[in-house]
């Protein structure tokens, strides 16, 4: 390229090309893989109030231990949404209750990491590197899948949504980063073919960590951009999309439904530490979960046909306290409610076993116990639908001695 | 016989690592100190380390009152007067105006406001929150870029991590500043139970890990939230704060803790206005929301005397082996590797011990040991988005003009100053920072502002040359030859997007 050709293109390098302001994603094509399945793995960061996500309303207990935030029984004003009769779904989440009638949403109570561990920290690590109460692990769960996985060969096998890379997703198997929100896909200055090349020259060595990131990263943003060019016009036609978290699932799902190479993906959402003043049917909690909610039933509309060959799990580090506080909130606890949504679960129940309230029945006399381990569902929904074998399934999940899989039955056979 | 000699000193050195070790190079320590020191060179930093000699160096960071420079930047900070209001000041002149204030006088506005003017009153909120808010953020900016006092930033940017809240929860936008200026900077080279005691009484702190609703259990219902205990700064008052997570503390402890930790709260109508210390910091103790009864605490006994209590705790906390452990593994690795060496852990949570915290001797012994000029650890960190973005305004002395462009970047990046939601900071590890799209999205950082075209930070060129020399020698021939190949707009991008200067 000559000098003048480059100071054409150099000038380009606008305002809007740096630090574009909002706008969509537009995605388009994509190589069609028939039969690839996919997974979709959403933690709750901060340890969501499980028991204010699946309400044992018909346990008086729970009136008794949440007397400013519990959840009103199913049929009144602001009232839980009820679900077999013994539980119900806390009303933000209304959006929801599609997915159950069509049977294709499902949760298993009281269920969590055995290790007692109250710190979000080391609990948010045993969870994504799958190895609860051993800190030696360095590669997360969802990259050992990947190596377990057919190689498809595209960057964007698996993806990170968010700014920083998952712990879930950290290990020696590539993992393509993208932003959600405002700016995830806008022209950059390494777009433009003259300054691509002089930095691939850079970082040619190829086998440290920096090259390959460096290579990945180009790789798999030619892709996505590839796929976007097409679609430029129409995308600037439309109305930019906001930059919070509550449009995760058009944005997602348009990735999804259009580039059929995608098969795992990871996205973490927050602010669910809700010590002080947590609200019941409305107030921080219902926040939060409003905007989980509708970003779920978005993602599930969104994908359309896909949705048949998608699986959905919701995760979150342990629960908290079945009473309530001294603030109007609850603090660090054990057991949990992991959510499962796509067309091969087994929907419309709630699995897991649920002791009851009274303090017996309780974690140390305070939390929920946990008995369900968050790896036999996984493993259960690993082998159903990525036909993981049993040495997979080691790898994935070492150390973990699952004589009952399949006593769930999470997913239809 | 030669091949047994050889077999032995493998073995030898196999058994004592310390024996493999080789020194950098005299060259190598300049730029060594500059990268850990500071938040990286600037133009002219190399040739005034160079004369003054490294030791020389690293004692004057050691004592930033006692240097003779004109500091512009302190300088900058005094005139701001955010920087020097007290959280009561800073409620009382950008809090939520009284209409505006819930029935807990927090909150934008509260359930009782009339509709019409909510959005009003919201709106007045927001300017005020903002208003503070931005003066912090584009202090701290450039403070870390511009100050002289370089180690006093980077141990800022270290403690202010340790101890994190965030400025996106509701008062924390007016008081992040003031923790900042009045818990953290006044103590980064001081003692390690001063800087525990102010972070722990100073009201973002307070307000942040919500000790300040923290009450006795039992307390009456009729005192609305201020109803009974809560755990979350206890729980992290040791988990990050001191003893770390594996540090030997049970459920039990926790409790007693926040039991300990009753009453230390902010100042309202029933406590009034705080004097000396409480003034200083924002915090006030109500008896009334104490509890008084015994408590087992790590062991010890400690008797309901009510605020004592408090200092009691915080002294066993700052005393433990666990925590001279968790403080000297966190200054090894931000300071030396990602994974330290752990003798010089150990002697430095020795000397945390024996000093009574001070982390000024503990500082002194980690940049004079020779571990911390093992050659192996030259330039093996992976900088952090936000030392990034410092590291190439001081490189490359362009003049950062709109810091809001800035500050977006580096949320883009997960890492703007202030906003880490979460009790534990950012992390400073490769680990945690090295990804493909994150990488891409310096190198366009990179492009921009070497080429004069940053957004909101318009300017020259950077001269290529002079950036080379302000880095020292610390390029490949690899991305040397590159640079020197490619047309002249893009040699200071390449160097300030290079592999090399991602690391320090």
């Amino acid at each position: 390229m000559n000098r003048r050709k480059f100071l054409q293109k150099a000038s380009l390098l606008s305002f809007s090309l740096l630090f574009p302001g909002l706008q969509g994603w537009a995605l388009s094509g994509g190589s069609k893989i028939p039969g690839s399945k996919k997974l979709l793995v959403i933690f709750l960061r901060g340890a969501v109030d499980g028991l204010n996500v699946v309400i044992p309303y018909a346990d008086s207990r729970y009136f008794e231990l949440r007397p400013s935030i519990a959840i009103a029984a199913p049929g009144v004003q602001g009232g839980a949404l009820d679900l077999d009769g013994r539980f119900a779904l806390n009303p933000a989440l209304a959006p929801l209750l599609p997915a159950w009638k069509d049977r294709s949403m499902a949760f298993v109570h009281c269920c969590g990491s055995p290790d007692p561990s109250r710190s979000h920290f080391d609990a948010q690590d045993y969870m994504e590197t799958g190895t609860p109460g051993s800190k030696m692990a360095s590669t997360g769960w969802m990259n050992r899948l990947l190596e377990v996985l057919p190689d498809n060969h595209s960057a964007l096998q698996a993806v990170n949504f968010g700014p920083t890379q998952a712990r879930i997703l950290e290990g020696p198997r590539s993992v393509a980063s993208v932003q959600v929100g405002p700016g995830g896909v806008n022209k950059m200055p390494v777009d433009m073919p003259v300054i691509a090349r002089s930095f691939e020259q850079l970082y040619s060595s190829g086998n440290d960590s920096m090259s390959r990131a460096f290579a990945e990263g180009m790789e798999a943003r030619r892709k996505i951009m590839g796929e976007m060019d097409q679609e430029m016009v129409k995308a600037s036609r439309g109305a930019p999309l906001p930059g919070s978290a509550r449009n995760f699932g058009k944005q997602i799902s348009r990735l999804f439904s259009r580039d059929q190479t995608i098969q795992l993906a990871f996205l973490a959402l927050g602010g669910f530490d809700t010590h002080v003043n947590q609200g019941s049917s409305t107030g921080q909690l219902a926040n939060h979960l409003t905007a989980v909610g509708e970003g779920l039933a978005e993602f599930i509309a969104g994908l359309g046909p896909v949705y048949k060959d998608t699986a959905i799990v919701v995760l979150s580090e342990f629960g908290r306290t079945v009473r309530e506080n001294g603030n109007g909130g609850t603090d660090h606890g054990h057991g949990n409610v992991m959510w499962l949504f796509g067309g091969a679960v087994q929907g419309g129940k709630i699995f897991g076993h649920f002791p009851g309230l009274s303090d017996g029945d309780l974690f140390e006399g305070r939390d929920l116990p946990v008995t369900t381990d968050f790896r036999a569902v996984l493993s259960e929904v690993l082998v159903s639908h990525f036909e993981v074998t049993d040495s997979g399934l080691n790898k994935i999940f070492p150390g973990f001695k699952n004589s009952r899989l399949g006593a769930l039955s999470v997913m239809k056979s | 016989m030669k091949i047994v000699c050889l077999l032995m000193a493998c073995l030898l050195i196999w058994i004592n690592p310390a024996l493999a070790q080789e020194s950098m190079s005299e060259e190598e320590k300049v730029v060594h100190v500059l990268n850990r020191l500071t938040f990286g060179p600037a133009p002219g930093d190399i040739e005034s380390v160079k004369a003054m000699g490294v030791d020389a160096f690293v004692d004057q960071q050691l004592n930033p009152q006692s240097n003779q420079w004109f500091d512009p930047v302190i300088n900058f900070l005094g005139q701001n007067p955010v920087n020097r209001l007290t959280p009561v000041q800073l409620f009382l002149k950008f809090g939520p105006p009284r209409e505006a204030r819930n029935a807990d006088g927090k909150g934008a506005a509260g359930p009782r406001v009339d509709p019409a003017k909510r959005k009003d009153l919201v709106k007045i909120v927001t300017d005020r929150y903002t208003h503070v808010a931005s003066a912090v953020v584009e202090s701290r900016l450039r403070s870390n870029i511009e100050s002289q006092r370089q180690l006093q930033e980077v141990l800022t940017d270290f403690w202010y991590n340790h101890f994190n809240i965030c400025i996106d929860k509701g008062l924390d936008h007016i008081w992040a500043g003031s923790f900042e200026q009045q818990a953290i900077r006044p103590h980064t080279m001081g003692k390690f139970r001063d800087l525990l005691g102010a972070t722990c009484h100073h009201a973002a702190m307070l307000f942040y890990l919500d000790n300040w609703e923290n009450s006795a259990p039992g307390n009456s219902p009729s005192h609305g939230k201020f109803g009974g205990l809560n755990e979350n700064y206890a729980r992290e008052l040791m988990e990050l704060h001191t003893l770390g997570v594996d540090g030997g503390y049970t459920q039990s402890d926790v409790v007693s803790l926040a039991r300990i930790l009753t009453g230390l709260g902010l100042p309202n109508k029933k406590t009034g206005l705080p004097k000396g210390e409480g003034r200083r910091l924002g915090y006030a103790f109500d008896q009334s929301r104490h509890d008084f009864g015994y408590k087992n605490f790590l062991g010890h006994k400690i008797k309901g005397s009510g605020e004592r209590e408090i200092e009691e705790a915080l002294d066993i906390l700052a005393r433990h082996p666990s925590t001279a452990h968790h403080i000297a593994f966190k200054l090894c690795q931000y300071f030396v590797a990602d994974r330290p060496p752990q003798a010089l852990v150990d002697r430095l949570s020795k000397r945390f011990l024996e000093s009574d915290g001070n982390i000024a001797l503990v500082l002194k012994d980690l940049f004079h040991s020779s571990e911390f000029f093992d050659k192996q650890y030259f330039a093996c960190k992976f900088k952090s988005p936000y030392r990034y973005v410092v590291s190439a305004f001081r490189a490359s002395g362009v003049h950062m003009g709109d810091w809001r462009i800035v500050f977006g970047f580096l949320k883009q990046l997960g890492m703007a100053p202030y906003s880490c939601l979460t009790p534990d900071g950012y992390k400073n590890t490769r680990d945690a920072w090295l990804n493909p799209d994150a990488l891409l999205r310096r190198i366009n950082f990179a492009t921009g502002l070497g080429s004069g075209r940053l957004p909101g930070s318009p300017g020259q060129a950077v001269d290529y040359l002079q950036l080379q020399k302000t880095l020292g020698d610390v390029f490949s021939p690899q991305t040397l030859s590159v640079v020197h190949s490619s047309v002249p707009q893009l040699k200071a991008p390449l160097l300030l997007g290079s592999p090399e200067f991602m690391n320090y």
